[in-house]
């Protein structure tokens, strides 16, 4: 009892300055275990601290007093308690301890599901992810979970506002992989399916040493997207993807291969009679909805290809060449498709034709020299990254270890030249 | 060249003469006939099959003959070509062969044409003499190391395995008589051998190596041999499907080839299948060719229709040479990827030329509906061979010319864009590798 009042008084003395804090944090490390021991009497002291003057201690104390197992009572107070903590604390101090907000906001999330109210946690948990990193471009383990939320909430342009930021740092692969599959099943959401096939991608490719079930998952995803986008799938794997992964992967997804395959054939036919023959895999595997806009997306791709042969075509040939049932439907792709910039083209009702016209796009607007322009700078800014990511590489003394090991055991012809060991 | 001496048309000689024939007589049928009626073919004419034969010689002929009575329709036909084949098997040693023919006959061409077994039986016998007497000779060679003698013992082995209809072992038997080669010219008779033993078998890629190595002898080789190494290599290319290739072998070929052979028709043959490709190829000014095209005259009118743009009339001779190149033994599985990559050349080479196109003339110029030809020009638009596009509501082809400004701003964007993606995911994996290292560095420490 002393000691958690002994306890309080510590951190409501040691919160101002950042030393302070730093000794304050030594404490609270050491008074863990007993803070886990009575957790069950935490609670009331909660009120007692500011979670904007106090945020480690509020901390401490409150992941002490969420450790036990969650009710559904329990739940919706402690939900309150915490999204107001993350919204009202201090980011220096929270970043002490990390491992200790992690698993708060980790139990957080757990809380809400639990409660079957995702969307209550969207915000809160964006909070969290800023008050976390150190920059943009820094990946947390909050960010598969705050994208878990949003797609549970199904609020996909939220999620969107942190997918457009670059990642390049990563604490846990583990995160990486969770962060691109979400993320891609969001863009999917939300029909970005470029930045979608990105973010998959980047999850087939990763390396890996053992193959796991997300990379199996994101790339039964990543057909089906990269149909849909690009009308086709290369079906071997960059080099740079890990072994176990150009091994394994497709035979994982077999049924998914099969239907890029028949996809290819264009024949809509056989690829509808593929997709009732395999629904109950598609369904079991929760991509019926996508194998429905594979399906759907041939017709478009079908149309598209007539537009590099025809300049005109009337409805009912559409109708015939593309397998549709009636010129009506033919129009109503067309229309569709004109409407979504997928194709130029203007239909004549009265002689139910179509005339296919060429990108009107000149490449002469300020808006697309801009554009241009932009992307340069874009491309420079990368460009200059990777060199001095490269530069640090070279550097890097384990690198180099690694590196003058496997020269000296692989050529033995040029070790003149080169240093073959470097004992840093 | 036929290394053997005297022995008039000796065997080997003959088979040389036949290695030569397989080769290049390929599409002969058709051709020989319309020069022996010297009048234009008309479609669904016979092939007179005796003209036909006369062309080749040994076994060649039998095969050509068989090959004729199982790809015809015609009863009548079919009879006369095994009748033949039969007479020209009882000339020869092989059994075998006899008595395959005899089933296919089947009785239909009355006693005289039935299995004879006495006849087989003495020939079965003097090969087995010939055969031992063979092997005796050989060990005698080999035992006295005459390498000259060995290499005949082995040849003589061949020509009697080839006789017999047992390539296999003939193949071998020839195969092994390059340990005991001693000349350039000791080589290319090998070679020569086991390219038309490798022919029979059809064993193309044989075919090649032989040709390859025939080719590199040191010595120069006189043109006859050059000619029959050209057509073996464009027969070699044919079956393999490389046609571009095929053809220009066959147009390598040079004219000292027929008169070196008169009793093979090689000339005409040789015209035909390399036509059969120049159409797509576009080789025709070719002086030595000219020789050739003069033989067959049809062929001759067809690649001149075909260049002056005729194409009607180029489609209507090819049609109707169609049916006798479907009975040819060497090109009839090509005939038909062949037309349509002729009818495509026709088509490409027809809109070439023009900013747009009436197509209900062009359909008329092809013999073919307005529907026909916007099918055929559709996939050869999806193929990318003729750039332009189809008016289908007034029935008219425009040329379709690229605009280099905007595809090359559509590629710079693009290639920005993937650049971009590229370094991104490059840069990402850069870090999940090295944080794993470091991963890995720091539990060993």
């Amino acid at each position: 009892m002393n000691s958690v009042e002994g306890l309080l008084t510590q951190i409501q003395g040691l919160s101002s300055t950042a030393s302070d804090v730093l000794s304050l944090q030594n404490v609270l490390k050491q008074a863990d275990e007993s803070l886990r021991a009575e957790s069950t009497r935490l609670l009331p002291f909660l009120d007692q601290l500011d979670p904007s003057k106090h945020s480690l201690g509020y901390l401490y104390f409150l992941e002490a007093c969420t450790a036990g197992p969650v009710t559904t009572e329990s739940a919706s107070s402690f939900v309150l308690i915490i999204a107001r903590f993350i919204s009202s604390c201090v980011a220096e101090q929270i970043r002490l301890a990390p491992d200790k907000f992690i698993s708060v906001c980790k139990r957080f999330k757990d809380q809400l599901l639990l409660l079957e109210e995702p969307l209550r946690g969207v915000a809160p948990m964006l909070t969290a992810v800023r008050k976390l990193q150190f920059s943009t471009e820094h990946l947390t383990t909050l960010h598969p979970e705050f994208l878990l939320l949003c797609l549970l909430a199904k609020c996909y342009k939220t999620g969107l506002s942190i997918l457009e930021e670059d990642i390049f740092e990563v604490d846990q692969p583990r995160d990486l992989y969770l962060y691109c599959y979400y993320g891609g099943m969001i863009c999917i959401g939300q029909k970005c399916f470029r930045k979608a096939l990105e973010l998959l991608h980047n999850v087939v490719t990763a390396p890996m040493s053992t193959i796991n079930a997300i990379a199996v998952e994101a790339y039964k995803k990543y057909i089906l997207v990269s149909l849909i986008h690009h009308g086709q799938l290369s079906t071997s794997l960059p080099k740079y993807a890990s072994g176990v992964a150009q091994r394994n992967l497709k035979s994982l997804c077999l049924s998914y291969i099969e239907l890029a395959n028949s996809y290819n054939n264009g024949k809509i036919a056989d690829l509808e009679t593929y997709v009732q023959a395999n629904m109950e895999k598609f369904g079991s595997d929760n991509n019926l909805g996508l194998v429905k806009q594979v399906v759907s997306s041939i017709y478009k791709r079908n149309i598209q290809r007539l537009t590099q042969t025809y300049l005109t075509l009337s409805l009912q040939d559409i109708a015939n060449t593309v397998q549709l049932n009636s010129p009506k439907e033919a129009e109503m792709h067309v229309l569709q498709m004109i409407q979504d910039g997928e194709i130029y083209a203007t239909i004549n009702q009265k002689d139910g034709m179509v005339r296919f016209l060429e990108d009107p796009e000149l490449y002469k607007t300020c808006e697309m020299i801009e554009h241009i322009d932009l992307s340069i700078q874009r491309l420079m800014t990368l460009s200059k990254k990777l060199t001095v990511m490269d530069e640090l590489i070279s550097c890097d003394p384990l690198y180099l270890g690694k590196a003058g090991r496997e020269r000296q055991r692989f050529d033995f012809d040029d070790f003149d030249s080169v240093p073959q060991r470097f004992n840093i | 060249m036929d290394g053997e001496d005297d022995a008039p048309k000796s065997l080997m000689e003959e088979m040389y003469a036949n290695g030569i024939e397989g080769v290049d007589d390929a599409p002969s049928s058709s051709t020989s006939t319309t020069i022996r009626k010297n009048r234009p073919i008309i479609s669904g004419e016979q092939l007179d099959i005796e003209a036909y034969a006369a062309l080749y010689s040994g076994r060649t002929k039998i095969m050509r003959l068989i090959f004729l009575a199982d790809h015809c329709d015609n009863s009548g036909m079919q009879l006369e070509a095994l009748r033949m084949a039969y007479d020209e098997l009882k000339k020869g040693e092989n059994t075998q062969l006899f008595r395959e023919v005899v089933q296919k006959i089947d009785g239909r061409l009355g006693p005289n044409y039935s299995t004879d077994a006495t006849w087989c039986a003495k020939v079965d016998g003097k090969a087995d003499q010939r055969k031992d007497k063979l092997e005796s000779e050989l060990n005698a060679y080999r035992t006295n190391l005459i390498k000259e003698s060995i290499r005949m013992g082995y040849n003589d082995f061949g020509d009697f395995y080839y006789a017999h209809g047992a390539l296999g072992d003939a193949f071998k038997s020839y195969v092994r008589t390059r340990d005991y080669c001693t000349t350039s010219k000791h080589i290319i008779q090998m070679c020569l051998s086991a390219i038309l033993v490798s022919i029979e078998m059809g064993q193309f890629a044989h075919v090649t190596s032989y040709v390859s190595k025939a080719e590199q002898t040191p010595e120069a080789l006189d043109p006859p041999t050059i000619a029959k190494l050209r057509c073996a290599a464009g027969l070699a290319h044919l079956e393999a499907k490389k046609y571009k290739l095929a053809a220009r072998k066959f147009l390598e070929v040079g004219p000292e080839l027929g008169n070196s052979y008169s009793e093979v028709i090689a000339p005409q043959d040789i015209s035909y299948s390399s036509n059969a490709f120049t159409l797509q190829n576009k080789v025709i000014d070719n002086i030595n060719f000219r020789n050739f095209l003069e033989l067959v005259p049809e062929v001759r009118e067809l690649i001149n229709d075909f260049y002056s743009s005729h194409y009607a009339s180029c489609l209507e001779y090819l049609g109707n040479l169609k049916s006798n190149l479907m009975l040819d033994i060497h090109i009839h599985d090509h005939v038909e990827t062949l037309y349509d990559q002729i009818r495509s050349k026709a088509l490409i080479q027809y809109t070439h030329p023009f900013v747009s196109v009436d197509m209900r003339m062009m359909a008329d110029a092809f013999k073919t509906s307005v529907a026909g030809l916007e099918k055929e020009l559709e996939s050869l638009i999806t193929d990318n061979q003729i750039q332009a596009r189809i008016d289908s509501h007034n029935k008219i082809l425009y040329a379709r010319h690229a605009d280099q400004r905007n595809a090359t701003f559509q590629r710079v964007l693009q290639t920005g864009n993937e650049f971009d993606w590229d370094v991104r995911a490059m840069l990402l994996r850069a870090n999940l590798l090295k944080h794993e290292y470091n991963l890995r560095a720091s539990r060993k420490i």
